[in-house]
């Protein structure tokens, strides 16, 4: 890759409190391209959303994102600079309605990122329009993930990160969820997807990044990741 | 004052009207206190700080009200003043929070606690250097000096408005919260912050406004007394316990329950007098004790909304002392044993005085450190010690020796018996009832004079004859103080204190490995009791009498302070942090008529400069050198 990374992080070292977690990881997704990052359960892939994020406070290491460093940045900052998070929780605001939650995640539009309005929000994700006006903490969790989504691209990001988005999703809504991330793809969204199934992966990533114990042990596009079985038993079977 | 009229005369058709009137005026009360406490309310549902400097907020609110409507006169000028005056103070709040609580929000809620009450004491004696010590009285409002006839009674206009005013402010908040982006942000940060800022909304700013909002809210509820009520500079303790009271009654972060809550509460105010003369003071605790057994989150509050408040986590694993810890405790004990040879008799008793604190802020910094019980109301327990013992001295005839007995006795008792509900509320609003309670406790004092002398308290309570003189007394005191923190350390680390420290950390995890978390939190309150009213029963003997005011709340916040400004993440922070507050106010006092300024302002720079309290701070520090030369891979 040639072009300049939109999201290059280089031997992010994170820790909580004393417990430390990530190892000199590594990552880079190119513009218009979506990124799985894929590993078991506690292999550190939510915190290394979350230290991109700054939400760990306790890492080092070089974030860049357009080229800037976010190391010294305010989540806010962060966010507003257009870089969206999907938390694998979803962490909808229970006591908020569906329109309000999409209010919170509002702003304004950003040069060399897609557009979204409610009402667009509304066409990908049809259920969220039976329920404009229904409280966060009442949807199903099918509906919660889409409004997640949809509240993130509410903020217009030119990358998003997304944690899980599959997680614990009947088989048709993730066939929902994957349509829409495709959508975002064809709007020339950046994407890094944190996932462990590795189906939904390969049908929206173009390339893979594997974590294990908080280190990346395999960084490649999705056709060396499929040659190379002895990776997915070493550090994905259960 | 208002006194029900005579039976004869008017007869049964004037005692209703006589008690509808009462209503009325308890409703337009209920505005500024309902203004006061939904402004509490709505700071803490964002920001998760208790602003305990609200009730001086209202203060100065009613203050510079005072001068703006006198100074701008006219039927404007008085209206404009309230509004100035209201914004005024907004600012002053707004600059307050970018300055100090911004570098608090992340330390442990307990210090901005501390910190806001710092503040408090600092406005009271900037107030007092304004304004001066006489209780000022207002203009009347312009337009509203009359009054209507209601069913033969006549009852002022002014109140009237203000009837109508609550319920229209709570429309007004109700709209900026509903309608417009500002409150949606508002009631996204109230849920969950981190993801607020991760939509890329600033927090900082939302904070600032949303601490002025409430602070305008206090102003403006002080300042629409103005005509009704003289403005004192007592007005702020006693504003801020009934705005605790109304919002933890309320459920705290509900606007909605704050509305009713601050009616009832009100309107017990009216009606106390009246109905229960003797219990007056205490029935709105006695009503807030009630609800909250009944309802452990207030009538329309949510379990969400008490979370945390726990006391801090530690920063140095606590450690039993090693050997050079135990002798160096052993000297500073001895050292402490020197002190007769070379002081004097005002020196000895200051020295005792602080000996007794140092005991009293050590059990509660067992209870809130290793406990993570953070009690408002731990002077219950010192004045049921110094109590006890005065009354056994006093009405049994039994000596010294026993009556400091008998004290400790009676602490526990009290302890066990209010502790038993407190430990089933958590957070703030297990602070508040356990605030109740030792208002309760207060008022018992105060109001059965028969046995407790109520305000002349208990005098000739002197030490048996070999501990009379100044030196002796003092050296019981040492040995008790050194016995007593000696043995609560035990407890600490002892297993039963192990249990209660699993139980602060993860009550969760502590449960589900079979510890009995209200058994367990209910003994340890006792026995964190017993041990303050040991060092009540001592303060008795060394004053030779007994007052309500050590039942009293600035006791109770003397205490927290001293525990925070040790660091309550420590082992013995509170007995350290007991003899500098300690030492520090009595020379503070001494030495100047502005000793609330002074310490106020040094409890806020300590706290924005040591947010890990004092002993916190040397074991960061220590640590971090540790961390550098220990290198692990
Ligand atoms: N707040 C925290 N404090 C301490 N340790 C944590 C915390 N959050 C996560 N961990 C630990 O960090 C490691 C990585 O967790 P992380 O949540 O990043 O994994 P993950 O790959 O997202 O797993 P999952 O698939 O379960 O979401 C785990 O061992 C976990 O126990
Ligand atoms: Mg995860």
């Amino acid at each position: 890759m040639s072009a300049p990374a939109k999201l290059s992080v280089k031997d992010l070292n994170a820790a909580y409190g004393r417990a430390h977690i990530l190892f000199d990881v590594s990552l880079e997704v190119a513009a218009g391209e979506a990124v799985a990052l894929i590993g078991r359960n506690g292999a550190g892939k939510s915190t290394t959303f979350r230290a991109i994020l700054g939400f760990v406070a306790n890492r080092s290491g070089e974030i860049r994102f357009d080229g800037a460093d976010l190391s010294r940045l305010a989540p806010h900052d962060i966010a507003r600079r257009g870089l969206g998070y999907v938390p694998e929780d979803r962490r909808i605001f229970a006591d908020l309605s569906v329109e309000e939650n999409l209010e919170v995640g509002r702003q304004k539009q950003r040069p060399g990122a897609p557009r979204w309005t409610t009402e667009r929000l509304f066409e990908i994700f049809p259920n969220l329009a039976e329920t404009r006006a229904r409280l966060g903490g009442r949807l199903s969790g099918g509906e919660q993930q889409m409004l997640a989504i949809a509240r993130t691209l509410m903020g217009n990001p030119s990358l998003v990160l997304l944690d899980e988005p599959s997680e614990g999703l009947a088989p048709k809504i993730v066939e929902q969820m994957i349509a829409a991330i495709l959508e975002m793809k064809r709007e020339g969204l950046s994407l890094l997807v944190s996932e462990q199934n590795l189906n939904f992966a390969q049908l929206v990533a173009d390339r893979v990044a594997v974590i294990e114990k908080g280190r990346i042990r395999f960084a490649g596009t999705m056709a060396e990741f499929d040659a190379r079985p002895d990776i997915r038993d070493a550090y994905l079977a259960l | 004052m208002v006194y029900p009229p005579p039976l004869c005369g008017g007869g049964r058709y004037a005692i209703v009207t006589f008690f509808l009137v009462q209503f009325v005026t308890g409703l337009a009360s209920a505005s500024s206190l309902f203004l006061a406490a939904c402004g509490l309310s709505i700071i803490f549902g964002v920001t998760r700080v208790v602003n305990f400097a609200h009730g001086a907020f209202y203060m100065l609110g009613a203050y510079l009200a005072f001068t703006l409507a006198s100074r701008l006169a006219g039927d404007v000028g008085f209206w404009a003043g309230i509004i100035l005056a209201s914004l005024a103070v907004a600012a002053i709040g707004a600059l307050i929070e970018m300055a100090l609580l911004r570098r608090l929000y992340s330390a442990p809620e307990l210090l901005q606690l501390l910190a806001t009450f710092g503040v408090t004491l600092a406005v009271e004696d900037i107030a007092l250097l304004i304004w001066g010590p006489e209780d000022l009285l207002g203009p009347r409002a312009p337009g509203f000096k009359g009054a209507v006839n209601l069913l033969g009674q006549a009852f002022p206009t002014y109140d009237l408005l203000l009837i109508a005013l609550g319920p229209l402010v709570l429309a007004l908040l109700w709209l900026l919260f509903r309608r417009t982006r500002w409150g949606v942000l508002v009631r996204a940060a109230t849920l969950d912050r981190e993801m607020v800022a991760a939509l890329g909304v600033n927090q900082k700013w939302l904070f600032t406004s949303v601490f002025a909002l409430g602070v305008f809210l206090a102003a403006l509820g002080g300042a629409l007394e103005l005509p009704r009520e003289a403005v004192s500079h007592t007005l702020d303790l006693q504003i801020i316990t009934e705005v605790l009271v109304v919002v933890v009654i309320g459920g705290l972060g509900n606007v909605l329950g704050t509305f009713l809550a601050a009616i009832i509460v009100a309107e017990l105010n009216a009606f106390g007098i009246l109905i229960f003369p003797k219990i007056s003071i205490v029935l709105v605790f006695l009503v807030m004790a009630l609800v909250l057994i009944v309802r452990p989150w207030g009538l329309l509050g949510r379990a969400e909304a008490a979370a945390r408040m726990a006391g801090g986590a530690s920063l140095a694993r606590w450690r039993p002392f090693d050997k050079r810890g135990r002798l160096l405790a052993a000297l500073a004990v001895a050292a402490a044993a020197l002190f007769p040879f070379f002081a004097g008799d005002y020196a000895l008793s200051v020295a005792t005085e602080v000996l007794i604190f140092m005991l009293y802020a050590a059990s509660l910094h067992a209870l809130v450190g290793a406990g993570g019980l953070v009690s408002f109301g731990h002077a219950a327990y010192f004045g049921l010690g110094a109590y006890g013992a005065s009354l056994a001295l006093k009405q049994l005839g039994l000596p010294m020796e026993a009556a400091l007995v008998a004290g400790p006795v009676l602490g526990f008792a009290g302890a066990l018996l209010f502790g038993w509900f407190s430990v089933r509320l958590s957070g703030v609003y297990f602070a508040m009832l356990t605030l109740a309670f030792a208002q309760i406790a207060w008022s018992i004092a105060f109001q059965w004079s028969e046995v407790t002398g109520g305000d002349n308290g208990l005098i000739g309570v002197w030490p048996s004859a070999w501990a009379e003189s100044p030196a002796h007394f003092y050296w019981l005191a040492l040995a008790l103080a050194a016995l007593a923190i000696a043995l609560l350390r035990v407890i600490v680390f002892s297993p039963f204190g192990y249990a209660l420290r699993a139980l602060r950390d993860s009550e969760l995890r502590a449960e589900a490995i079979g510890l009995d978390r209200h058994r367990l939190q209910w003994i340890g309150f006792a026995v964190a009791g017993a041990f303050a009213a040991l060092a009540g029963a001592l303060f008795a003997f060394l004053k030779g009498s007994v007052f309500p005011d050590t039942l009293g709340i600035p006791l109770s916040i003397d205490g927290l302070v001293m525990v925070l400004l040790g660091g309550v993440g420590t082992v013995s922070g509170g007995a350290l942090g007991a003899l500098l507050y300690k030492t520090l106010s009595i020379w503070v006092i001494s030495e100047t008529d502005y000793s609330k300024l002074v310490l106020g302002l040094l409890i806020v720079a300590l706290v924005a400069l040591f947010p890990q309290g004092l002993l916190g701070a040397v074991q960061a520090w220590r640590g971090r050198d540790a961390r550098l030369q220990g290198a692990t891979p």
